[in-house]
């Protein structure tokens, strides 16, 4: 399968239109990361939003004196990199391959100039992108509850 | 001579009544959390879902639900997590200790009812412990099913419970297993985030799927919110309530949760029945 096919099948791009995919097809570069591999890391410069297609990411904050610890676990379909939607474009967090991992880079300079130059495009992404943040936002929620403490 | 009065046999105890049970074996699962072994050879069977109210001599009564196999009679098996003076004093047992049982009581899971569908069976925490004997129940009468996914999160590695059993079902190809924690240090190499969320890599037609649920009701809130999204009808859902279950056969009202009994009625109810209660706060 090619980049424009992954594009096509992978939940980002559900329910737009073909011509609107086609636009971001030019953007997206196939990344492979073996198991342990570092994606990114908490400073460095966020210039992608990878499209995680297969495998899983562990999300992770350094925590001094405690080490890495995982936060969040992202996999097939879900969106991995927003940091460069903020100005400063820098990662907030470290993520590394707990698995072998598949996705697609989309550039983030060249992905944030179609949509800002093409408001179809760019309203269509948001959305997706808002709905996908909020529902890792409930998640956190739930994980900061820390429900299971002292349950009986 | 008048013949002597026939002494008449001794009343079965009544459900008020602990008997008392020895401890065949006990197994520590996490910090807090033992799961024992009691002789019950002369005790009713059980179906999953249900519970027994365990006495710790001189601590007092606690509701504690059945973890263990509903097919293998004479052996009832509880998973307690230490929260307080009882069930502490549960986990204390050594094996040859005794204590008092009654029960089983309560509503099971409807197994029978999934029956020919999808089962989902979703557990945070201690929760595991009243579903495991639905994962046992389902692998012995694995034709009645389709696909059986336990999905089941714990707050940490070191909290997941039934760690080896996880890891033999995980192995099956006739279940899926998925298992996830809060909060994990670098090296876990399993998933980190919430139970609900498990549901993303659960592809099943929510009209032919059931659910069950346990654990913490927020947790439980949040995987009703997410079965819905799904399309799963309410009528679908099953979910255990935990109340401050007493005298366990519906007298005292202490677990009353709206119109129900939980000790009685409940703790498994349909979703679809309690709806605006769950939604409701302190009830």
């Amino acid at each position: 399968m090619n980049e424009a096919e992954l594009l096509r099948k992978h939940p980002f791009t559900r329910g737009l239109p073909d011509a609107l995919v086609q636009r971001l097809a030019p953007l997206a570069r196939r990344a492979r990361f073996p198991e342990g591999a570092v994606i990114f890391r908490e400073g460095g410069a966020a210039d992608a939003l990878f499209l995680v297609v297969s495998g899983r990411v562990a999300l992770e904050q350094h925590v001094p004196g405690k080490g890495a610890l995982q936060l969040e676990n992202l996999s097939g379909g879900d969106l991995l990199g927003l940091s460069w939607l903020f100005p400063g474009g820098r990662w907030t967090l470290d993520a590394r391959a707990v698995e072998e991992t598949e996705a697609l880079a989309l550039d983030a300079g060249a992905l944030k100039a179609q949509l800002d130059a093409d408001a179809a495009l760019g309203f269509a992404v948001s959305q997706h992108v808002i709905q996908q943040l909020y529902r890792r936002l409930e998640r956190a929620r739930l994980q900061r509850l820390d429900v299971y403490r002292g349950e009986g | 001579m008048t013949p002597p009065v026939p002494r008449p046999a001794p009343a079965p105890p009544g459900p008020m009544t602990p008997e008392p049970a020895r401890v065949l074996s006990t197994r520590r699962e996490s910090h807090d959390t033992v799961t024992l072994a009691l002789d019950a050879a002369s005790r009713r069977p059980f179906q999953p879902g249900q519970f027994n109210m365990l006495y710790a001599f001189g601590a007092g009564e606690s509701a504690i639900s059945m973890s263990g196999d509903p097919g293998s009679p004479g052996v009832a098996v509880h998973t307690i997590r230490a929260v307080g003076a009882v069930t502490e004093a549960l986990c204390r047992l050594k094996r040859g200790g005794v204590v008092g049982v009654r029960g089983p009581f309560g509503m099971p899971w409807p197994v029978g009812e999934a029956g020919g569908q999808d089962l989902v069976i979703i557990a945070g925490g201690v929760g595991l412990a009243p579903l495991r004997p639905v994962v046992y129940h389902a692998l012995a009468h694995r034709s009645d099913y389709r696909r059986v996914f336990l999905l089941a999160g714990a707050r940490t590695p070191e909290d997941l419970l039934f760690r080896r059993e996880l890891e033999r079902w995980e192995a099956r190809e006739d279940l899926t297993v998925l298992v996830t924690v809060d909060r994990a240090p670098s090296g876990w190499k399993g998933r980190v985030g919430v139970a609900p969320a498990l549901l993303d890599d659960v592809d099943v037609a929510p009209g032919g799927a059931v659910a069950f649920v346990c654990g913490p009701e927020v947790m439980m809130r949040f995987c009703v919110r997410e079965l819905g999204r799904r399309g799963f009808p309410d009528d679908r859902i099953h979910l255990s309530m935990e109340r401050n279950m007493k005298c366990a056969v519906g007298f005292c009202g202490h677990c009353q949760y709206g119109p129900s009994f939980l000790c009685k009625d409940g703790p498994v109810l349909r979703y679809d029945r309690i709806r605006s209660l769950f939604w409701r706060r302190e009830v």
